[in-house]
């Protein structure tokens, strides 16, 4: 039991210390701080510079220019783009799509993972090599056969949000997220799965637990820096996605705000002002994921199972 | 889910084999079947119409429910519920929109753009309502309403919005400028202009506004070769390696080097602050450039005159002046009530509430009230009406697959290297079959 | 070296039991595998491999996208004919996509993985420095496109007003709008978020590989470049496989960024690409459905090089086992 819970553990803990012990202050790690300043800061410019052009008036810009000083700095258009586009309507549509998509795609990928790293069925290899390959492809290539398909896919009311059918449903929206994004969780979670000690389960199996329990209570519990590490990952990719919001939808007021931030931008008249700060709004759910998730998100993502 | 067992295949020839797994896959949905399978389940509330509107900008989706709310006041119970889709959405996914669920009335726009979907059976004909609203428009406007191969009619319009070269009347006062009366004098007062240190053509085509190079082609097309021609291009009868469409695009080149820096990575709504701020002389574009102009005075300094003649025997009788409006979908969940709307629509009552607050646009309706117009409207609505013919824009009157995907990347690659227009003629020749079959 | 690279497959082998166990499932055990391996095997097989094969079909059609199957019209190869021969914007499609792989693989990806590399130092505001860069990674393609909409603005963008290239008749440079300079202005900005992206999967990588390797090389007096290339690096064979992949794939799939950029409407000189033009063709009202479709066969043939030897390089070990 020791051991398993270290193994999880073992990336964070163990090394800042061996590593400490001959720390000396180096002109190297003087370069190496400027040298990650810069860097650091050079890649903040652009979202700066749109934080700041989101501040100034419309007013302002129109008549100074936008690479000038501002004359006074106000959140008006924020509220604006929060009223304007309608914003909260839009997050809400967002999280409908996005919580349980993540939610089952780690439940999906976590049931194929358990199977292709714990049990050794001939066609482990197949499964593996066919939601891989599956995750990489193109989504334009599928987009018109998906369409015809969801047209025929009749839904009950309660789960295709009045539509009768599975186009224009979350539902359908939130099953190709699944069916799409499971492949990379499957690989990454496998991959994970096969550092977990084979002992484990195996004393699961001669107390008589059922497969189901061994998933249940005690792989998933472990692979939680995983989970940490995919969910960030699939919010990310989930809720930044508009090519499905804006295809699989007919209902304007259903789309994603990804896809519907593209209204603050009119036809005939376009605010850069108002824009730029409607589109950091948007970003700033997948921001917090992140920054809430961060410790565990880069131990938890085990790509190679090459841990020592 | 049917699929083909294996041991079916060798009997099958291999179109039936496509076609099964086509049919497999679900690309049998015969469109008008699954509208109808949707309306078991969303039982049709007989006091409401679904109105999609393509008017997302602040001013139009105000607009919109502003007639919407006047149309429930007077209708006896019967509301409209509107489905605002963001402007560029709509148009880019409308094929699946009219073969999946579509609302009854939904916005849309006159010429051939109108025609294809009639002719594909995705709509519904609305003669009916033309017997009641037809006396208050005029033949021009009832003509662009109809489909030609069938002859009846589909679309109630509401507005349209001529295109023209727009200028400031202070500016050519100031400088002592007059109106060009032919293509020449067009280019010598867009010399003039440049040494005046002026853009004398302020252009804004980048981003994804290739579209506002065709309003330019449209009028040089219709001034050189006549509005007939210029119809026939649009619909794929005429070649385009035709000597008169090279006619077309040497006079283009001789715009070009008096076209506003930049015009190919700005957008139209950034190149028209030139006009605003008068370093810019004249903007071939339509009515809607009024919505840059926020302060009220230059506003009412803003004029336009017909882009200049160059064939005396076409002089300026066409006016392209775009036509929107709305459409009855092919399977609509409340035909009578969608019906009542589209004649709503179609009053002069229902016209004067929308332009009361999108003010950029002009009453197509006989009966509208235009005595709040200004200048610059009264103007506008004079020049339609005198107009012989009116041409709806190059992606209305056309295949707009074929504009977007052909004609326009081959004129934004044009305005670059202007001395390979022959060569890029030939190539929207040589790709025009994929659009146009006989 | 063949030690360490020995030692992870046995690590990876080890998580492979013996087949005995198998035996030792009951009958409800292997309902519960089944559906949990069939549910999402199912869905996934249904939604994206079943419409891709159809995509393949399509691709041999002529068809508008609109009506049921009488409308869909058999024409054998000329979709592909017309692309290769007709089409003008085919061909540099192909040659942006290239550009664009080449310019990944030498640029951006490189850079990620020195980042990574710095920030496994275990140095103090490594968590700054990692937030700061990630950044990019965390907005939608819709917003970084906007974002960089106002970098590359000829009169008010922030590049030609810091470089003073924003004045007309001087020097002006129209960086998204000028059909040489466009792609490599898209580039940088894609760039940003390709480098931030593999920084962190690189990172992962780093923190998952064994640490004493780095040390004792070091013990042995070896400089860090060589510590890197001789031990770290051969050590990360997987991730570097992934991250490879990874590059390729983004640069093939590049869509989001210059479908933004370049609007919706039609293709832009100097931008046109491979998704770009499928979508064009797929998507919009009088779509060509057949012709987009074998595009996408185009895309995806070419997609299915790197796939394919990737899923065998990774799984031949397992194979083995």
């Amino acid at each position: 039991m020791t051991a398993v819970a270290e193994v999880p553990a073992a990336a964070e803990s163990s090394r800042p210390v061996a590593v400490r012990r001959r720390k000396r202050v180096r002109p190297a790690r003087v370069v190496l701080h400027v040298f990650l300043t810069v860097t650091a800061l050079v890649w903040l410019v652009p979202l700066v510079w749109a934080v700041y052009t989101s501040l100034r008036t419309f007013a302002d810009t129109s008549q100074h220019g936008y690479f000038s000083l501002a004359t006074a700095l106000t959140f008006e258009n924020y509220e604006n783009a929060w009223e304007q586009a309608g914003l909260p309507h839009y997050f809400l549509n967002s999280v409908i799509i996005t919580v349980p998509a993540v939610l089952l795609t780690l439940l999906f990928s976590a049931s194929v993972a358990f199977f292709v790293s714990r049990f050794n069925f001939k066609v482990n290899l197949f499964l593996l090599m066919l939601f891989t390959a599956g995750n990489l492809l193109p989504p334009q290539v599928i987009i018109t056969p998906l369409f015809r398909m969801y047209l025929l896919i009749p839904l009950p009311d309660w789960l295709s949000n009045g539509s009768g059918l599975m186009y224009n449903s979350f539902f359908g929206v939130i099953m190709i997220h699944v069916a799409f994004q499971s492949g990379f969780c499957t690989f990454v979670l496998s991959n994970y799965m096969k550092t977990i000690p084979h002992e484990l389960t195996e004393a699961a199996l001669v107390d008589g637990a059922s497969v189901f329990r061994q998933f249940w209570q005690i792989i998933l519990p472990l692979c939680r820096p995983a989970f940490a590490a995919l969910a960030t990952l699939l919010t990310i990719w989930i809720y930044n996605d508009f090519f499905w919001g804006l295809v699989l939808f007919q209902t304007g007021a259903d789309r994603p705000i990804t896809s519907a931030i593209s209204s603050l931008q009119g036809q005939y008249f376009s605010n850069q002002n108002l824009i730029a700060a409607g589109a950091l709004l948007t970003a700033i759910p997948t921001l917090a994921i992140y920054l809430a998730l961060q410790r565990q998100f880069v131990s938890g993502l085990t790509l190679g199972a090459n841990k020592g | 889910m049917a699929r083909p067992r294996p041991g079916q295949l060798p009997t099958l020839d291999r179109r039936s084999v496509l076609k099964v797994l086509l049919a497999g896959a679900g690309l049998a949905a015969v469109p008008g079947l699954a509208a109808c399978g949707s309306g078991g389940s969303t039982a049709a509330d007989p006091n409401t119409v679904t109105f999609g509107s393509n008017g997302s900008d602040a001013k139009p989706k105000q607009a919109y429910q502003a007639v919407l709310d006047a149309f429930a006041k007077q209708s006896g119970g019967l509301k409209a519920k509107p489905n605002v889709q963001d402007h560029q959405a709509f148009q880019q996914n409308i094929n699946s929109y009219l073969q999946g669920t579509p609302d009854d009335v939904f916005t849309w726009f006159a010429g051939y753009r109108m025609q294809f979907f009639a002719n594909k059976n995705l709509l519904s004909p609305i003669d009916d309502v033309w017997d009641k609203i037809g006396a208050n428009f005029p033949q021009a406007v009832k003509d662009l309403s109809k489909n030609p191969q069938d002859g009846h009619y589909y679309f109630v319009p509401i507005y349209n919005y001529p295109w023209g070269v727009f200028y400031r009347k202070s500016l050519f006062q100031e400088k002592g400028y007059t109106v060009p009366k032919t293509f020449d004098d067009f280019i010598n007062l867009a010399k003039k202009m440049q040494g005046d240190g002026l853009s004398p053509f302020v252009q804004g085509f980048g981003g994804g506004e290739s579209w506002m190079l065709l309003g330019t082609f449209d009028y040089l097309n219709m001034r050189t070769n006549g509005y007939q021609f210029h119809m026939d291009l649009m619909h794929g009868k005429e070649s385009w390696s035709d000597k008169k469409v090279k006619d077309v695009m040497d006079s283009w080149k001789r715009m070009l080097p008096y076209y506003q820096a930049g015009a190919s990575s700005k957008k139209w709504e950034d190149a028209s602050a030139a006009l605003v701020n008068k370093t810019g002389g004249m903007m071939v574009i339509g009515m809607f450039v009024g919505q840059s102009f926020t302060n009220q005075a230059d506003y009412e300094d803003l004029d336009f005159f017909a882009f200049p003649e160059i064939n005396s025997q076409y002089g300026t009788d066409a006016v392209e002046a775009p036509m929107d409006g709305f459409l009855l979908s092919k399977n609509p969940k409340n035909p009578d009530g969608a019906k009542k709307l589209l004649e709503y629509l179609g009053s002069a009552e229902a016209e004067n509430t929308y332009l009361s607050i999108d003010s950029s646009n002009l009453a197509v309706n006989d009966k509208a009230d235009t005595s709040k117009y200004g200048t610059l409207q009264k103007k506008a609505v004079q020049f339609v009406a005198d107009a012989k013919q009116l041409s709806q824009f190059g992606d209305r009157d056309s295949d707009p697959g074929f504009i977007q995907n052909v004609v326009e990347p081959a004129f934004a690659q044009f305005v670059q290297n202007p001395n390979t227009s022959d060569s890029l003629l030939t190539q929207i020749q040589s790709q025009k079959s994929q659009y146009f079959q006989s | 070296m063949t030690v360490i690279t020995d030692a992870a497959e046995n690590v990876a082998g080890a998580g492979v039991p013996g087949s005995g166990r198998v035996r030792r499932l009951t009958g409800r055990d292997k309902i519960v595998l089944g559906l949990m391996v069939g549910i999402p095997t199912l869905l996934h097989v249904v939604l994206v491999w079943v419409p891709t094969l159809v995509s393949v079909l399509l691709s041999f059609t002529r068809w508008d996208g609109i009506g049921g199957l009488a409308t869909i019209k058999f024409i054998g190869v000329q979709n592909y004919s017309t692309m290769f021969t007709v089409s003008p914007t085919f061909w540099p499609a192909v040659q942006h996509n290239v550009i664009w792989l080449v310019f990944f693989v030498l640029l951006p990806t490189p850079f990620g993985v020195f980042l990574a590399y710095q920030l496994d130092k275990s140095i103090r505001f490594t968590r700054f420095y990692q937030t700061a860069i990630f950044l990019p990674v965390v907005i939608s393609a819709a917003v970084t496109g906007f974002i960089w909409q106002t970098i590359y603005d000829p009169d008010n963008g922030l590049v030609n007003s810091i470089l003073g290239t924003n004045k007309p008749g001087g020097t002006y440079i129209e960086w998204l709008g000028n059909s040489h300079l466009n792609l490599w202005a898209v580039l940088v900005a894609a760039s940003w978020k390709q480098a931030a992206y593999i920084m962190i999967l690189y990172l992962a990588g780093l923190k998952g590989a064994d640490p004493s390797l780095r040390e004792a090389a070091a013990l042995d007096g070896a400089s860090e470049w060589q510590t890197f290339m001789r031990v770290t690096f051969p050590a990360l064979k997987p991730i570097n496989i992934i991250i490879l992949v990874v590059t390729i794939i983004e640069s093939l799939r590049a869509f989001d960024l210059v479908y933004v950029v370049a609007g919706t409407n039609g293709t832009k000189p100097g931008l046109e690409l491979l998704s770009i033009l499928i979508a064009n063709n797929i998507l919009g009202e009088s779509s060509l459905v057949g012709y987009g479709s074998a595009l996408a066969v185009v895309l995806l043939v070419i997609s299915l090089a790197p796939i394919l030897s990737y899923v065998f390089q990774t799984f031949r070990k397992e194979q083995q086992s």
